[in-house]
């Protein structure tokens, strides 16, 4: 089957640029503090991903670096794609404060939430 | 649900449904097209997933590559007998808070084998773990090598 051109879902649009790309296998944990995610991005570095925070979502993409390999291929699994997902941020993580990481193809984005909880007296003029 | 999967709310019922019709097709990509589907585990093996692995000629060598995201370099065993290259492992998954939210991930151990087509130099064979990719080039034995052999036609 055809890869979903995700690029198509973002924009209701069509783009001239026909981009394929997979989604990454995701884990998202859940703490006291916020969100970490976590992503699959084999064959991406550092300087291959991209997050986006854009109109209340994140947009997480890695761009895969050319597989260094001499010859032909007698057998192929992987698909040399760029990775590609969205989600809408929950309104209470501060955009600001999303930091991100890349370890051996792990993307790893840590989501605080906004501190600003706490009821605060505001005083008149 | 605080973190979705990205959904455009403001399109048409018509074009929403395109859109969920969109995930369906994504998730039979999954099944179908995509090794690390546990649907279609590599024979004989036990694991939960299978990476998925390429391998490529020229005429001096093979390249096995595998896709191994989130690996330690001690954790990826390696083995050559009679042929038959072996990558094995385990993806350990780190204790982490019981408010697991999703995972679509796979942990625990895996194993692939190839049998390569002709002999290669076991001494020769060389490894690289990077970015997630793990590369195993293997130089063909001097007698696997293409040789070319002059004909004179008398």
């Amino acid at each position: 089957m055809n890869n979903v051109s995700q690029e198509n879902q973002k924009t209701g649009q069509q783009s001239t640029e026909q981009t394929a790309y997979v989604a990454p296998y995701v884990e998202i944990e859940a703490t006291d503090s916020g969100y970490v995610l976590y992503a699959e991005m084999p064959g991406v570095n550092r300087e291959g991903i991209e997050i986006t925070v854009e109109e209340g979502n994140l947009i997480v993409a890695g761009h895969r670096q050319p597989l260094a390999v001499s010859g032909e291929p007698l057998h192929r699994e992987t698909r040399q794609l760029d990775f590609r997902r969205v989600y809408e941020l929950d309104p209470s993580i501060d955009a600001n404060k999303i930091s991100a990481r890349i370890e051996q193809g792990i993307l790893t984005v840590n989501l605080p939430k906004a501190e600003n909880l706490n009821p605060r007296r505001i005083a008149l003029d | 649900m605080n973190i979705i999967r990205y959904q455009n709310q403001s399109r048409s019922d018509l074009a929403q449904a395109f859109d969920r019709f969109a995930a369906l097709r994504d998730e039979m990509d999954r099944v179908f097209d995509n090794s690390y589907s546990p649907v279609f585990r590599t024979p004989g093996s036990f694991s939960r997933w299978a990476p998925a692995l390429d391998v490529y000629q020229d005429k001096d060598q093979f390249t096995v590559v595998a896709e191994l995201p989130g690996l330690k370099k001690e954790d990826i065993e390696l083995s050559l007998q009679n042929g038959v290259l072996t990558i094995s492992g385990e993806r350990k998954q780190e204790k982490k808070s019981e408010e697991g939210y999703r995972n679509e991930r796979f942990f625990g151990r895996f194993q692939r084998s190839v049998t390569l087509p002709t002999s290669v130099d076991s001494s020769k064979v060389k490894a690289t773990y990077e970015d997630g990719i793990l590369k195993v080039v293997l130089p063909k034995a001097e007698e696997a090598k293409p040789k070319k052999i002059e004909v004179s036609v008398g």
